[in-house]
């Protein structure tokens, strides 16, 4: 689109290149009584894309459970707020930024992480941690099975290495900008399937800490109070980067769209952060929003629809990095490193000197008015004149049609077949643990700053959860610790929305609770197709209905997130990815437990809160699984049944197993199965392996690597075996003593008396440590 | 006895290294903005990791034209203790008060680990405490690291005794296995001829608690403090 004059005559043809409806186009005139310049017609496309109104998301988002008696501020401000005792409190969320990620990835990454950072200080929280959930297309032919097509050719190399291109620079852009701003990037996942190849997934989450009183919000309040821009200049990247490139899905031309792309710089960023919390202990800020999608839209008319007041500025005073920007460009910019803050009239000073102080640009701009009037000004000509309430509040909502899929034509033919016993596993036991979701995920890792602010108790791999201590809770030597994980399976919820999405919220609270903290509160990222498509519509409603009976059930109430559509490409919508951050608190942050065996000796305990039998067809549920995928070539069938009473049954025990202290480890059982949960155990711990033998009234393939949920691995001293298994049956959970912890480095899982596998750990270490990084780096 | 940490916009160890010292060591220690040529009567001046303005034209070249920076040169060559720790090694290296310089890693890429580094030098106010050929456990977190210089000036360093950790294998071999950077001669961190200024690319200050993984860090500190505590005593 080109850019546009002020003079330019808005017709019905050019509202839909913007992206507005005919009906949307009525309405923007009825709450106007007019029709609108080009200017407001880009300020109503933006506040009114899918992806700043939530259009088509709205009407399920409310069946979401958000209330809770920690939960300090739920969904609707820039973050969600936790109370986590002491007087303190959490601000998290996560934050998609798949699109910009495809089109340009180095500055689509850094720019979500730049965007979820700035959502938790604007709040006044100091951010302590980043995670981020990203998903790849397949980047080695091994596994690359497309669950959403009867006879999915396998992808081609060109795409191969594209998905490879693309992880390199998005790897680089989260950890460029985390390193630079002096964030510690602790966790998150990382997962490949064919679906994600042209619109890989770029979930980040931050979490921050503040006092309880100390927390902003962005309402506009006191009628002629200063409104203060402050940061970088705006220039004219990013325009339209909410409504053309968030809110449409792709198509051949999208590398086109590049220029829509915002620029990331985290040193301003960081100038940014220690500037807003400065200026805001000066206790002269009354309101504050960054500007995220739509800029200077977006915050201006976003603060005084919360505020219940109307805002005047004028875009001449506006710091511009170009000349010749129009009122157009300048309201629609995406340019990075930005805020819009409101001052108490007569001490904007004491703000304006914070910010000179940290080289950062701050310019009052206007005006909180009375009446509910947005208007916007340039060298104090009307540009536009906008209700801000209408606008903010008032735009369309859709409850689009819904329709379940045409199931596919499924026969036992399709699933998996078990190998017959006695079959050698231990070959497909390391293509497993090779394969890239199974893998270490070191190499990336590595790329990231994990220790920097020095509270990282637990990064990438050591907990099921990344842990960080929280030094201002320090009471007599004993500090408090937030545990943090994110999840989501795509393939399950391919599958089964619904209960693919409960599984999510399930392994994310599990995660948490193995690593000892209680499940507090939950924030999504919900990743999804076309939601003009009535089949992805009825993906999503199953999920939020799958998200809330799970999150009831845990208590873990939502307080925030996003919502991401239009992940398609040529007309094919990526797997429905719900991705579920959970949080949870460890009361003392030096009892949390770790994934790594401790001492030769110790017992291995597996604890599994289901009952066995879960009434699905083994082979069935077994289809759905990364072995399946891996070494069957097959994906179909159901995810595992869920059981939500076991999952928060096992979550209790675990957290009362670290309160008592009476486990080594811990390591729930996912992907992979208890065979990898058990391996990865021992590559934790330098040097241990483990010897475990048990019956199982199932196939061999199925024992070692079913992914039902509700169970984990936990291994105890022998002196404080009987303690375990008391707290295990308080807890209603089978405890199962599998065999022990060896000084012999070698993996023995015995099944039935017989070896199923045997292995010097070595040789299945070598496959799970460095296979990602085999793939990934030519020399 | 007090501690200084500059902070210059960008720095993000700042707090760490604030934290090691008030809270940790419990020594008097507070920051020193970059704009200020106040060193407030410190005894001790470090120089913090971080992206100081955001790393543009090379790591701490820009750093090292700030206000701040005139003072701490004349702290130093007055015989003052400085320590710049991985940003603050690349500031030092800059301002010309350490030889060398650093370079991209040598797989191009950031790397944060914990990494070996040996003690290789005893008699420095930054490695008192320590033994010789003592294998410290501390973490690196840098995309700039790889320590460059020529021929003669290694040699200088060499023949000097000034280099003072190399990275190392665990158990202690000084091999290309150990060096995660490329960095020449292994070298970790250096001092000057005079012994009063040191830099070093590992960050000592977040391995001061078994807690979080090595408290092997502390002994770096603790030679310092040992160094002011000896001093004082010298001049009273």
């Amino acid at each position: 689109m080109a850019t546009a004059a002020t003079e330019i005559k808005v017709t019905p043809e050019i509202a839909a290149e913007h992206g507005v409806t005919a009906e949307e186009y009525a309405r923007i005139q009825k709450i106007l009584g007019r029709d609108p310049n080009i200017t407001e017609l880009g300020i109503f496309s933006v506040m009114w894309s899918e992806h700043c109104s939530y259009k088509s998301s709205k009407v399920h988002l409310k069946r979401l459970p958000t209330r809770g008696k920690l939960v300090v501020q739920g969904p609707g401000e820039n973050a969600g707020v936790v109370d986590i005792g002491d007087g303190l409190v959490a601000a998290f969320k996560i934050e998609s930024h798949n699109h910009p990620s495809y089109v340009e990835p180095f500055q689509g990454a850094t720019t979500g992480v730049g965007g979820i950072l700035r959502d938790i200080f604007t709040m006044g929280a100091r951010p302590i941690a980043v995670l981020d959930s990203l998903r790849f297309g397949s980047i080695t032919t091994e596994g690359d099975v497309d669950a959403r097509f009867t006879n999915a050719t396998k992808t081609d190399p060109v795409t191969i290495a594209a998905n490879r291109r693309i992880l390199d620079g998005v790897i680089r852009g989260v950890g460029h900008y985390g390193n630079c701003f002096g964030v510690p990037t602790v966790g998150g996942e990382v997962g490949f399937e064919p679906c994600y190849s042209q619109n890989p997934l770029v979930n980040a989450l931050a979490l921050g800490i503040a006092r309880k009183e100390e927390i902003f919000l962005a309402k506009a309040k006191g009628i002629g109070n200063p409104v203060i821009y402050v940061g970088a200049k705006t220039g004219r990247d990013g325009i339209h980067g909410a409504s053309l490139l968030a809110s449409a899905e792709f198509t051949e031309e999208s590398q086109q769209k590049r220029p829509n792309v915002q620029v990331g710089d985290p040193f301003v960023e960081k100038l940014l952060l220690e500037a807003c919390l400065e200026a805001m202990r000066t206790g002269a800020v009354v309101a504050i929003q960054d500007m995220g999608a739509a800029g200077l839209t977006c915050s201006t008319v976003e603060m005084a629809s919360r505020g219940g007041t109307g805002i005047e500025i004028d875009l001449a005073k506006v710091p511009q990095r170009e000349t010749g920007m129009t009122p157009y460009e300048i309201m629609l910019s995406e340019s990075q490193e930005r805020m819009l803050l409101v001052a108490e009239k007569g001490r904007e000073r004491e703000v304006l000197d914070v910010f000179k102080k940290w080289g950062l640009d701050a310019v009052v701009v206007g005006t909180v008015t009375a009446g509910g009037l947005a208007v916007v000004k340039n060298h104090g000509a009307v540009a536009a004149q906008i209700p801000a309430h209408p606008l903010a509040e008032e735009g369309p909502v859709y409850n689009r049609p819904l329709a379940a899929p045409a199931s596919r034509a499924e026969s036992e033919k399709d699933w998996f077949r078990f190998a017959p016993e006695g079959s050698n596993l231990a070959e497909n036991f390391k293509k497993l643990l090779a394969s890239p979701t199974i893998a270490s995920k070191r190499w990336i890792t590595e790329q990231y700053d994990t220790s920097v602010r020095t509270n990282t108790l637990a990064g990438p791999g050591a907990s099921d959860a990344a842990i960080v201590r929280i030094k201002e809770s320090e009471k007599n030597g004993v500090m408090r610790g937030l545990a943090l994980a994110t999840d989501g399976n795509g393939r399950w919820c391919q599958l089964n929305p619904r209960v693919g999405a409960m599984h999510a919220v399930a392994e994310a609270a599990r995660n948490v609770a193995t690593s000892g903290a209680r499940p507090i509160a939950a924030t999504n990222c919900l990743n999804f197709g076309s939601p003009e498509k009535p089949e992805v519509m009825w993906q999503f409603s199953q999920a939020i209905d799958g998200i809330g009976e799970a999150c009831t059930a845990l208590g873990t109430p939502i307080t925030g997130g996003n919502v991401s559509f239009y992940n398609e490409t040529l007309g094919k919508s990526i797997y429905p990815t719900p991705v579920i951050g959970i949080l949870g608190i460890l009361d003392d942050a030096s009892k949390a437990l770790k994934v790594a065996f401790r001492n030769a000796g110790d017992i291995i305990i597996l604890l599994d809160a289901a009952d066995s039998s879960s009434g699905l067809d083994a082979r069935r549920e077994f289809s759905s699984s990364e072995y399946s995928k891996t070494i069957g070539g097959i994906v179909a069938g159901e995810p595992p049944a869920i059981d939500l009473a076991a999952e928060k049954r096992l979550i209790d025990c675990l957290v009362a197993l670290a309160a008592a202290g009476s486990a080594q480890s811990a390591h729930d059982i996912s992907d992979g199965g208890l065979a990898v949960t058990l391996a990865e155990s021992c590559f934790a711990a330098n040097g241990l392996g483990a010897s475990a033998a048990f019956n199982e009234n199932s196939s061999a393939e199925y024992a070692l690597f079913s992914e039902r949920g509700a169970r984990a691995i936990v291994s105890a001293s022998p002196t404080n075996l009987a303690a375990v298994l008391a707290t295990a049956r308080q807890y209603n959970v089978n405890a199962i003593e599998l065999g022990n912890v060896t000084r012999e480095a070698a993996l023995r899982i015995e099944l039935k008396g017989h070896a199923a596998i045997d292995s010097p750990l070595d040789v299945v270490r070598d496959a799970w440590a460095n296979s990602l990084e085999r793939t990934l780096v030519t020399r | 006895m007090k501690f200084g940490v500059v902070v210059f916009p960008g720095s993000n160890c700042d707090h760490d290294a604030f934290y090691a010292i008030g809270n940790i060591l419990h020594k008097q220690v507070e920051f020193i903005w970059h704009q200020s040529q106040d060193l407030a009567n410190c005894d001790a001046i470090i120089l913090p990791g971080g992206f100081s303005y955001g790393d543009y034209l090379r790591t701490g070249a820009i750093a090292r034209f700030s206000p701040v920076m005139k003072s701490v040169e004349k702290f130093a060559k007055s015989g003052g203790m400085a320590l710049g720790i991985c940003n603050g090694f690349q500031t030092l290296c800059e301002a010309g008060l350490l030889p060398g310089a650093m370079m991209r890693n040598s797989g191009l890429r950031f790397i944060c680990r914990h990494v070996n580094i040996r003690v290789e030098q005893t008699d420095t106010p930054f490695t008192n405490a320590a033994r010789k050929g003592q294998v410290l456990k501390v973490p690196i977190a840098h995309s700039d690291g790889n320590y460059t210089a020529d021929e003669a000036t290694l040699a200088e360093l060499e023949k000097n005794h000034q280099i003072l950790f190399r990275y190392t294998t665990p158990n202690g071999s000084d091999d290309a296995a150990g060096n995660p950077n490329g960095s020449m001669h292994n070298i970790a961190g250096i001092c000057n001829r005079e012994r009063n200024v040191a830099g070093l690319m590992p960050h000592p200050e977040r391995a001061m608690e078994s807690a979080l993984d090595s408290a092997d860090g502390l002994v770096i500190f603790k030679s310092m403090v040992e160094a002011l505590v000896g001093a004082a005593k010298a001049t009273a």
